[in-house]
């Protein structure tokens, strides 16, 4: 006699039920696809400035506003990499005071929450706040793209050092190691070949994040960024948005060279 | 020398994973821990150096009462414990120098083992000791190139290096082959007549406790339920310590039809064939 064998519905085992949510699920996209208020004749004038807009990528100019983008670049890269260095410093204690293997409950307590108050303010709205306390320029950038550095790295960390071997932990604890040697001996070397690349990749995240804020004032390639858009400079906009990607890539390349060290 | 007593060890929910252990290990005394999965011999161990608190009891080395030590007065003590594991345990990523110089940490302030200059005495030392386990060819090796039982004379090197008074040992054999297994004891056991060093050690395999230590401690359910010379090891006794099982099933059988071996007597084959 031959046996059948189906996988059991886990979910919601009754086919009737399966089916009923499949007709629902399909008549909202239908419902939710109609109530979008679309109008052709604004696509096709848009499909125009678009088209300025891809043209423009295909001649970019760096010579009529060089000046612009080479100081805009220069303010971008010192930002970000004095924040990203700055970032690292301060993440290293907020994460290992957020690991939970090797912290006290009350420092974990502190160091999480410092975590998720950095995480959940996107930037953008950091940036907004802090310009309105420094002024506009790159200062407030600084402090934007660190606070969002710690959060970001801390929490990385702390779940890196979370996850390691428990054996050479528990084996260099048994040789009366400190504190201290015990994060130094058994930790470290664990952790190190990804918070390596997650460093690198912090770098070139805040490269690109200084593009953004730089939109609301926090000074950086952004601002030359946004004044090229508003002056429908869209040669020099491509311009800077062909050297932003030129250093994204560059930074890829350099994080996969230097992780090879490491690893 | 090391003498535990009425140690017990319960966890949250008051399961008592030792229950009122009593001995005593002299200088230069090998001592088998034996007994089922979950009877709590890696708890026994451990509870001794403190990597688990006890919850109750006295364990006291050379006179010294070690379950109420404040934190720094036990690294003191610790540095004396040498413990080797399982699975090695060792910082795969660090050098097999620096994993045997990790043994001296207590003794170091913290600046010399973060760059690396440790006393000269210790490297010597050191070098002593991978000579003494044979791995003099691998010493700026990194330990994840080693093979496994290579990487145990790299843990026990280490454990040298902590100049112990007493050595813990953590199934020592559990991942390696049977051979690499016989020459992993006898190094052990060597070296603790060498040094007149006291071990106890957790063994998975009762025919390798047999031959190499010099005392059989049976734990199951957290109590000693046997204490003696391992020539006195018999069925009886394996009953008490791990429960009916035909201990008798020995290598010269192994004829039988393989459809009547359960996976039980395959293990006891297995092991009592080392």
């Amino acid at each position: 006699m031959m046996r059948t064998w189906h996988r059991p519905h886990y979910i919601i085992p009754q086919a009737k039920w399966r089916w009923l949510l499949w007709v629902c699920f399909i008549l909202y996209l239908i419902v939710a696809t109609a109530s979008i208020d679309l109008h052709w004749s604004r696509v096709l004038e848009g499909f125009e400035r678009g088209w300025r807009f891809v043209d423009a990528f295909l001649h970019p100019n760096f010579t009529t506003r060089w000046s612009d983008i080479q100081s805009g670049m220069i303010e971008s890269l010192t930002m970000s990499l004095t924040s990203t260095f700055v970032g690292i410093l301060l993440s290293i204690p907020v994460g290992i005071g957020a690991a939970s293997n090797i912290s006290t409950k009350s420092i974990y307590a502190l160091c999480r929450f410092f975590i998720s108050i950095s995480r959940s303010m996107q930037e953008v709205i950091v940036a907004i706040f802090l310009v309105a306390l420094f002024g506009f320029g790159t200062f407030a950038g600084f402090l934007t793209l660190t606070f969002a550095t710690i959060g970001f790295l801390a929490k990385l960390l702390a779940e890196e050092i979370e996850g390691i071997h428990k054996a050479p932990l528990e084996a260099i604890r048994a040789t009366g190691a400190s504190w201290l040697q015990t994060l130094h001996y058994a930790i470290m070397p664990q952790v190190m070949p990804r918070l390596v690349g997650l460093w690198l990749y912090r770098l070139d995240i805040n490269f690109r994040e200084s593009a953004v804020i730089g939109i609301v004032g926090a000074g950086g390639i952004g601002a030359t960024l946004n004044t090229a858009i508003e002056r429908y400079e869209y040669d020099s906009a491509a311009a800077v948005l062909l050297l932003i990607i030129a250093i994204v890539f560059l930074c890829e390349y350099v994080s996969g060279y230097l992780r090879k060290w490491f690893i | 020398m090391l003498s535990i007593q009425h140690l017990r060890k319960s966890y949250k929910d008051t399961r008592l994973v030792l229950d009122d252990v009593n001995f005593d290990v002299q200088k230069g005394e090998m001592v088998g821990l034996i007994g089922p999965s979950g009877a709590g011999k890696s708890t026994l161990i451990r509870c001794i150096n403190r990597l688990i608190e006890p919850t109750s009891g006295s364990i006291t080395l050379e006179s010294i009462e070690l379950t109420h030590l404040s934190s720094s007065r036990l690294r003191e003590q610790r540095r004396r414990i040498g413990m080797i594991f399982q699975e090695y345990a060792l910082v795969e990523r660090l050098s097999v120098m620096e994993n045997v110089l990790s043994g001296t940490l207590g003794y170091v302030p913290f600046w010399r083992s973060f760059f690396r200059k440790f006393p000269q005495e210790k490297i010597k030392k050191a070098f002593g000791y991978l000579g003494r386990v044979g791995l003099m060819d691998h010493v700026n090796k990194r330990a994840d190139e080693l093979s496994g039982g290579q990487k145990q004379r790299v843990g026990i090197a280490r454990a040298l290096a902590q100049e112990p008074s007493l050595l813990l040992i953590d199934e020592p054999t559990a991942s390696l082959d049977p051979k690499t297994s016989r020459q992993i004891m006898r190094l052990i056991k060597e070296i603790c007549k060498e040094q007149q060093l006291p071990a106890i050690i957790n063994i998975h395999d009762v025919l390798l406790a047999q031959t190499f230590v010099d005392r059989i401690i049976g734990l199951n359910e957290g109590k000693i339920v046997f204490d003696g010379n391992p020539s006195e090891l018999n069925e009886a006794v394996l009953t008490t310590i791990y429960g009916k099982e035909e201990w008798q099933t020995a290598p010269q059988e192994k004829e039988a039809p393989i459809a009547t071996l359960t996976p039980e007597s395959i293990t006891v084959k297995l092991e009592l064939a080392v």
